[in-house]
């Protein structure tokens, strides 16, 4: 029989071996394994075409090039543009140099970003807090004044704080490729450069909610749900309807018996499934519009799904671990009989770190 | 001593006309390349000729030149890169400005070799009169038949436009350049995919210098052997070199490549020595974004060693003792310049001029901009010098285009160099603000 399949390519990454068709990048090699060798990506996004590439934190070291041309690239390459050859031996977290970019990378972006996550709605599913949280810093070394910018609005339904963008150009994608008309756009250059529409003028179409989704940050959220709750306070419920512009897929987010929020279906890579329409997203919160499906499955650590659905789930912190492996038992040898004080199980010991102790998932 | 290849006639008066650079010879190449020399005959003899890039990369123009891709029914394209906007470098104005018909020439050559009908040169926004040169040489070669349809009998057409920039110095990347000239957003493009593969319009695409074009009328005239015996090694041909600053004759000057460069700066034939009654403390070598030397190195290399103008003596030493030859922009200072000062000037306009897509020469070039002007105007703290050194080395190497090195080389540079006239003016923030002020400490003063 010929063989009709595409030749499957092998790639080691952090010196775990996967089998890819030819043309995937390492990003999404690495995805293949798991989360636990997958570069961090801020711009990139799978469901839109061309994204990528800018922000530098998916960063990785090609150790060797393929396995006719051994020889290492020269520079740290992002792993999300760069396709894959048969013998590549990738460096992710493994390699202290790309770690040291990667922490430039967060330092970078932290540099004009305001640190105000506790009053930002996006705060819990941020893209930035996770990557800062594994390679950033406590303290800054930024002195001056951070950048701001001139208000803008931009319609009944987004509020655009241009503060907190990264511009990683997603929401300009998006326009481009699932509307008809983009009428925003990236303005002026350097880091004087801002997502705005030039006159100032309304997004208004079907589909603009979308860039809500797709933001990394806290950069364009839902004008309908601002300031009402915290993300980690509501409930995550996937729900359908009939809709005639889109395919009415949608994860209801639940507030007691309230839906506070519409947001379309992501997978465990925070991209979004399928994109919904606005009638969805905006218009219909109410629990009787939609039919339900069950409580959505947050496969990736977060926060959302803290002490919720999969305690498993939950990735031990760096703090935890760094505890578990140090943990020894200390030799008590004396006696407690005469005190009535009951010896400690070892068990008890284990439950104080269940998630530490237990093998990363 | 100098040959001159580009600048032979650039004196005689009326040059800019078609008829006054034809009587002196002009568009003979074109003649003979069109009428009794074959595309591949022509890519061959640049291959032999070795000229290396003039932009600044230095990259083999006959390399760059087989490298492009000729799948069947999908148009070539040729793109003059003529959006010199590199501090310090003004070669490829002065040519324009004074022979267009050179560049039209080259251009005409490189065409036909590369087997590409339409042709642009993108020209820097800024320079709207040389555009208009440029423009009034073209509608003059195609009425006398070296341009449009069927240049001269051959069958070959050939259409060439001039394009204004909007004056972005990222424009001068030639995958921004290329998105520029589409009409997009100047943000340079991830590669790969290289032009050669996917340039202008998705199409095949050659992006060369200015200067790199016009030697090409002379190589077909006199052969590639011919101009890769001028020079050393493989640093062939002749180079034109913008100079500026303490010296006492600045202005465009054409070398063999291989001239010390300590002729260079003191032989009355070029820049006739640093102006009378000061040092050279300093020298930028290729324009403002390769590594800045002081004196001593400028001159020799570490084994006591004349450097030389080449692109390999240039380089050697890596950039621990080396620089680059860059785009040729010779900029030398004497002991009244202050190097922060300079290194804020320099970080200034690469903050201006990022093009803020990436995020580490978007933010980073702000932020060493800010950090060298706090030390500059006696507000810097002693781990300033250290934050410098590492926010640069977290910017190079880590971007889409070479903006972020262009960025981060000069300012770790002069740190590297000029580290006690940073400690100076962190030390010493009163002195070191006052009117004129500058390091007087010691340092190698030639």
């Amino acid at each position: 029989m010929e063989d009709t399949k595409p030749q499957l390519l092998k790639v080691t990454i952090d010196g775990i071996d996967v089998e890819v068709e030819p043309g995937t990048t390492i990003l999404q090699a690495a995805r293949k394994i798991g989360p636990a060798v997958s570069p961090p990506a801020m711009c990139y996004y799978e469901p839109l075409k061309g994204s990528g590439g800018k922000c530098r934190a998916c960063l990785v070291r090609v150790a060797a090039g393929s396995a006719k041309d051994p020889r290492p690239m020269p520079k740290l390459v992002a792993s999300c543009l760069t396709a894959v050859q048969d013998g590549m031996v990738v460096e992710n977290e493994t390699n202290p140099q790309v770690i040291e970019a990667r922490n430039g990378v967060v330092e970078f972006l932290l540099l004009n970003h305001p640190l105000d996550c506790p009053v930002c709605d996006q705060a819990g599913e941020c893209d930035l807090q996770n990557f800062a949280f594994d390679h950033g810093k406590v303290t800054t070394r930024y002195e001056e004044d951070r950048r701001t910018f001139e208000k803008q609005d931009i319609g009944p339904y987004i509020q655009l704080h241009m503060t907190r963008c990264i511009l990683c150009y997603r929401c300009v994608y998006t326009a481009d490729q699932i509307t008809n008309k983009r009428v925003h756009g990236v303005l002026g250059r350097g880091d004087a450069s801002e997502i705005g529409t030039y006159i100032e003028k309304a997004i208004d179409n079907d589909f603009s909610g979308n860039v809500i989704d797709v933001c990394p940050v806290g950069a364009l959220t839902d004008k309908t749900y601002r300031f009402k709750n915290r993300v980690w306070f509501s409930k995550p419920v996937d729900a359908h309807r009939n809709c005639p512009t889109c395919s009415g897929k949608v994860t209801l987010w639940y507030r007691g018996e309230e839906v506070i929020r519409v947001t379309a279906r992501k997978n465990e890579w925070s991209e979004v499934t399928e994109f919904i329409c606005n009638t969805c997203r905006f218009d219909t919160k109410k629990t009787s519009d939609w039919t339900i499906e069950g409580p959505t499955k947050i496969s990736r650590s977060s926060v959302i799904s803290a002490n919720k659905y999969r305690a498993d789930a939950i990735k031990p912190s760096f703090g935890q671990r760094l505890a578990a492996a140090e943990y020894k038992e200390i030799p008590d040898e004396r006696d407690t009989s005469q005190l009535g004080i009951e010896p400690l199980p070892p068990e008890r010991f284990a439950k104080t770190l269940p998630s530490a102790m237990a093998p990363e998932p | 001593m100098a040959t001159k290849i580009l600048t032979q006639y650039i004196d005689v008066p009326g040059i800019e006309t078609f008829d006054v650079y034809r009587k002196q010879g002009g568009y003979t190449a074109v003649e003979k390349a069109i009428k009794t020399m074959t595309p591949e005959a022509i890519v061959e003899e640049v291959k032999k000729a070795g000229v290396r890039g003039r932009g600044g990369a230095g990259f083999p123009m006959g390399m760059k030149w087989s490298f492009l891709a000729k799948p069947e029914g999908v148009p070539r394209y040729l793109v003059c890169n003529a959006d010199e906007s590199e501090p310090g470098t003004f070669k490829d104005h002065y040519l324009m400005k004074n022979l267009p018909h050179l560049l039209i020439e080259g251009m005409i050559i490189s065409s036909f070799a590369l087997g590409a009908n339409k042709s642009f040169i993108y020209v820097r926004g800024e320079l709207m009169y040389v555009i208009r040169i440029l423009e009034k040489a073209i509608a003059e070669a195609k009425a006398k038949g070296f341009l449009g349809k069927n240049i001269l009998g051959s069958g070959y057409d050939l259409e060439l436009i001039v394009q204004p920039g909007g004056g972005a110095y990222i424009c001068g990347e030639e995958t921004a350049l290329l998105e520029s000239l589409e009409g997009k957003r100047g943000n340079p493009r991830n590669k790969p995919p290289f032009p050669a593969v996917k340039g202008l319009y998705q199409c095949p695409t050659v992006v060369n210098n200015v200067e790199s074009l016009a030697t090409t009328s002379w190589i077909v005239n006199n052969g590639g052997d011919a101009y890769a015996a001028i020079g050393i090694g493989r640093s062939t041909g002749t180079k034109l070199i913008s100079a500026s600053g303490h010296i006492n004759k600045p202005g465009v000057y054409e070398i063999d490549l291989g001239v010390p460069v300590e002729d260079f700066i003191y032989a009355d034939e070029w820049c006739g020595g640093i102006r009378p009654g000061h040092k050279f403390k300093a020298l930028v070598a290729g324009g403002s974004s390769v590594p800045i030397l002081p004196a001593n190195l400028a001159l020799t290399l570490e084994n006591g060693d004349k450097r030389l103008m080449t692109y390999e003596s240039l380089s050697e030493g890596g950039f621990k003792t080396g620089t680059m030859l860059g785009s040729g922009g010779f900029i030398v200072f004497d002991e009244t310049s202050c190097i922060v000062r300079n290194t804020w000037n320099f970080s200034r306009f690469y903050h201006h001029e990022s093009c803020g897509q990436c995020s580490p020469c978007r933010e980073g070039t702000g932020w060493m901009e800010k950090v060298l002007h706090r030390i500059e105007y006696g507000h810097g703290h002693q781990q300033d010098i250290d934050l410098l050194v590492d926010v640069a080395s977290k910017i190079e190497g880590n971007t889409i285009c070479p903006l972020g090195d262009a960025a981060a080389w000069p300012v770790a540079s002069a740190i590297r160099h000029f580290r006690d006239e940073f400690q100076w003016h962190i030390d010493n923030p009163i002195e070191a603000t006052q009117p004129g002020a500058v390091y007087r400490g010691e340092m190698a003063l030639v």
